[in-house]
């Protein structure tokens, strides 16, 4: 008879990195979802893990400096004036 | 003019900016820019030489659009690039990231049996309402900037770029376990910094 070995919740915590990737061992997802199923602070915290990957997919991408963006601009400006030299020939 | 621009995906910009739309290289650049500085400086010691890699990677970019095939994302197409500079101009500077995967994940909220000290509180309240929502991603966004480089560059490509861990993990030079690790305790700190919100919510 197979038995799953009660783990505590500090374990159950650690192994939620992994289980959130999908990449538990199956004996090691049993061993914990058999732990939330009776832990009501732990299926919490896996929760909140779960609000908290979802509302950092919100967070927007760093402000651009608008002098990085000047610089970018300029290097787009002369790609295509070298271009437009180079087909037109002198 | 940046508002269409933003809701165009980003393999139909790099055909307008063949065009000749340099407002199209703008959105492309408004979008990635601080990603590729991102990747770049897990490479190099400096931002500063983080940004030029970066401003070499869009140069690549002009050079070689023309060429790019579409059998990957142009995102990911982009994110190599800039991998691969990097690491060319990091080669010498390379850091190792100490992760000690024995360090528990919010240790100090467990007693000596491994059971909570105090229940971690709900978030319900927290994601019912739309300005509250906005707060916390603010809080959030706040976080990611105070987390030490090797985090933050992971939860930034896994979590606000939405790449896979695989993907970050080739990109960053890093194990995928060790992403996992990183990236657990990562999200762990984000999340203690979300409670932190919900407590101090009036
Ligand atoms: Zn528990």
């Amino acid at each position: 008879m197979a038995r799953v070995r009660d783990i505590n919740c500090r374990h159950a915590v650690e192994l939620m990195g992994d289980y959130l990737e999908d990449r538990l061992s199956r004996r090691d997802r049993r061993r914990l979802e058999h732990h939330l199923a009776a832990c009501d602070a732990c299926a919490t915290y896996l929760e909140e893990m779960r609000a908290t990957i979802e509302l950092t997919g919100r967070v927007e991408p760093d402000d651009l400096r608008p002098e990085v963006l000047d610089a970018l601009l300029a290097v787009y400006d002369d790609f295509w004036r070298d271009r437009g030299e180079r087909t037109a020939g002198p | 003019m940046s508002t269409t621009v933003s809701l165009v995906d980003d393999e139909e910009l790099l055909r307008r900016f063949l065009a000749g739309d340099r407002e199209a290289f703008r959105g492309l650049v408004e979008r990635y820019q601080s990603a590729l500085v991102r990747i770049a400086r897990r490479y190099v010691n400096s931002p500063a030489l983080a940004e030029d890699v970066a401003q070499d990677t869009w140069m690549a970019v002009l050079r070689g659009a023309a060429r790019f095939e579409g059998r990957s994302s142009f995102k990911t197409w982009l994110f190599h690039i800039v991998a691969n500079r990097a690491r060319t101009t990091g080669v010498r500077e390379r850091r190792q990231i100490p992760i000690d995967p024995t360090d528990p994940v919010a240790a100090s909220r467990f007693d000596s049996e491994g059971m909570w000290k105090e229940p971690p509180p709900s978030f319900a309240d927290l994601l019912a309402d739309t300005q509250d929502r906005a707060r916390a991603v603010g809080s959030l966004r706040a976080a990611i900037a105070e987390l030490p480089e090797a985090p933050r560059s992971v939860v930034t490509l896994r979590d606000v770029e939405g790449l896979s861990t695989r993907e970050v993990s080739a990109l960053l030079g890093m194990s995928e376990a060790n992403v996992r690790v990183v990236l657990h305790r990562a999200r762990a700190q984000l999340r203690d910094e979300l409670e932190r919100v919900v407590k101090g919510g009036e």
